[in-house]
Order: structure tokens, then C-alpha cells, then sequence
């Protein structure tokens, strides 16, 4: 049952890869920011644990989820209303209140 | 450019390059690049020799593999676009289940898990994958080199606008542009604005002006020439 619902605020988590490096979907630039969801893809095996071998079960619902260009990159120049849609994996996001 | 090339190799006598082998004559040779084994090509012979001689495929199995890859077009993809533009009960199922919208237009989409993002006077989308590659290869083939790079990929999020602009394809600054970025399972497919002064044209015609790029979401389709 996903935990987050379309339109939700949540919040990437703010986290480096541990050691041993591990694999991981979320890209650098996006952790710490908060975002809108967009829509709920589905479950999936978890890439993390699928990357060492392990079955990556139970499946983690997987979202996408949509952040303002503006506060991705604080000089972003084009239009305030662009976008930067990207799916993450449910354990890397905490909900976020209105304005976070 | 060409006329500094065709004077060194003008040795004051007539020639084109077919001619006969001549040890005397040397021209510049670019190296044979086959030769390289490298590390993963050496990982995937073995693999693929392993799985030979233990039985479970055959050179068949992977030619026809091969094979069904090479196929896969993006004249498969520009034909859907074509019919989401004259089709419009299609184009509400090619968005709400692409997977299914897809295979009645003839097309196995095979596991892929497929957003289908339309173009809109007020939104543009283009696609690209930080991470890795991710494309759609099931629906438009094999990705063009400059998808894979490291260049578009760390551009395209930051400075959407001006890696358009270099493709040629300029943005209205109260057009809202979206990346998309395919991090994990699913793939993406750009459906393109049908451009104006088409009406009355063929589902053929139309689909002939879709191009691989259009569907990526770093150029638009123009009309008709």
C-alpha cells in the first residue's frame, strides 16, 4: 500500500552512499529537495538490494514526483513554471508540510 | 577543407581511391578499431559462450535477438504519433494505457512500463536519463549517441532551455518546459504538437514528418514542406 498519495508534498531524503558504495536511483542533485507527486507507478523490486544479487523483495512502490526548476538549481534562468519530473523509490522520501 | 585533402593525396598523376594496392602509395589510415577487447566484451563472449554450451540458449536464440532489437525503429513510434493525431479516442488511450494503445497499433511494447507525455501549447517535455541510458528502446530502437552522453544528460535538467536552443528548437519563455528524468522503471515517449497546415493529411503523411528527435522532446515537428 503506498504510503504517499498524488499531490502530496514529500521531501528526498538527504543522504550519501554508505560504505561499501551502493547502488542507488536517486540522483545526487535532487536529495534534500521537496517535490509534489505526480503519480504512483506501481511496486518494484528494490534496485538496491536487485543490484547485490538479493531478490529486492517485498516490491517498494515507486513515485513520481515533480520539483519546481527554481528550487533545484538556485540560478535555474528559464521560466518559473518549469519542471523536473524524476521517479524515487518510497524509502527515500518523508512526507513534507505546504511550503516546505 | 576538402580541396586541402584532395591535394595531399594528388601525387601529380590520376586516381580515385580504387585503385589498385600500391605499396609505394601511403595514405594516411584511420586504426581498425575491432580490435579492442576490452574488459566487458571479453565478460560478455564468455557469458554468452557459457550459456551456448550449457544449452540454455542457442547462436539462433541470440541472432533472432538481435535481430528483433535492430527492428525496433522510431517509424514504429512516428506511426503512433501519426494516429494519436488523426485518432482522438487513441490518444486518450494511448496516454491512459499506452501499453495496451500501442499493441492495437501493432506494436509489442514487451515489459516495458511506458508515460507517455504530451506536448501542449502550454508544456514542453523532453526526456533523458541522468543515471545511465534509459530510453525506450521497445518503441524507438536503439538511443542516439548523444542521448548516452555525459554532456546532454548533466545539461538537459539544469539548462533544459539552451540544450533545445543547440537542437535547434527555441522554447516560448511563457511555455512551461518539463524534463523528465528516467531514474528507475519506467520510460518515456514524447507525443510531439501536430503541426499546423496538416489538416487533410494522410495518417502516413503525418507519420512520415515524425521524427526520433520529436519524440525524445528536443525538437518539434514541423509542417509540411
Amino acid at each position: 500500500m503506498p504510503r504517499f498519495a498524488v499531490g502530496d508534498r514529500v521531501r528526498v531524503h538527504k543522504q550519501f552512499p554508505p560504505t561499501p558504495p551502493s547502488h542507488i536511483r536517486t540522483p545526487y542533485y535532487i536529495r534534500g529537495l521537496s517535490g509534489t507527486v505526480e503519480r504512483i507507478c506501481g511496486a518494484f523490486k528494490n534496485p538496491e538490494e536487485l543490484a547485490f544479487g538479493r531478490p529486492g523483495t517485498p516490491e517498494v512502490p515507486l513515485y513520481r514526483v515533480r520539483f519546481r526548476q527554481k528550487d533545484v538549481w538556485p540560478d535555474y534562468d528559464g521560466n518559473e513554471a518549469d519542471k523536473i519530473e524524476i521517479e524515487i523509490f518510497e524509502f527515500w522520501l518523508d512526507a513534507a508540510g505546504d511550503g516546505a | 577543407m576538402s580541396g586541402n585533402h584532395h591535394d595531399r593525396h594528388h601525387h601529380g598523376h590520376d586516381h580515385d581511391h580504387l585503385h589498385p594496392y600500391d605499396p609505394e602509395h601511403h595514405h594516411p589510415h584511420r586504426p581498425d578499431q575491432d580490435d579492442t577487447m576490452t574488459y566487458y566484451r571479453l565478460m560478455e563472449e564468455a557469458v554468452r559462450e557459457l550459456m551456448i554450451e550449457k544449452g540454455l540458449v542457442t547462436p539462433d536464440d541470440i541472432r533472432a535477438e538481435v535481430e528483433a532489437m535492430d527492428a525496433r525503429v522510431p517509424a514504429n513510434g512516428a506511426k503512433v504519433v501519426a494516429r494519436a493525431w488523426t485518432d482522438p479516442d487513441f490518444k486518450k488511450r494511448l496516454i491512459e494505457t499506452p501499453k495496451e494503445a500501442i499493441a492495437e497499433a501493432g506494436h509489442d511494447i514487451g515489459p516495458m512500463k511506458l508515460v507517455v507525455l504530451e506536448n501542449t501549447p502550454e508544456v514542453h517535455n523532453v526526456v533523458v536519463c541522468t543515471l545511465c541510458s534509459c530510453y525506450p528502446r521497445w518503441i524507438l530502437g536503439i538511443p542516439p549517441d548523444w542521448y548516452k552522453s555525459r554532456s546532454y544528460r548533466s545539461r538537459v535538467v539544469r539548462e533544459p532551455r539552451a540544450v533545445l536552443k543547440e537542437f535547434g528548437t527555441e522554447i516560448a519563455g511563457d511555455r512551461e518546459v518539463r524534463v523528465h528524468d528516467s531514474t528507475a522503471d519506467m520510460r518515456y515517449f514524447v507525443l510531439p504538437m501536430r503541426p499546423a497546415g496538416t489538416d487533410g493529411m494522410s495518417e502516413e503523411d503525418l507519420a512520415a514528418l515524425v521524427h526520433r528527435d520529436a519524440m525524445i522532446g528536443v525538437t518539434e515537428v514541423s509542417g509540411a514542406r
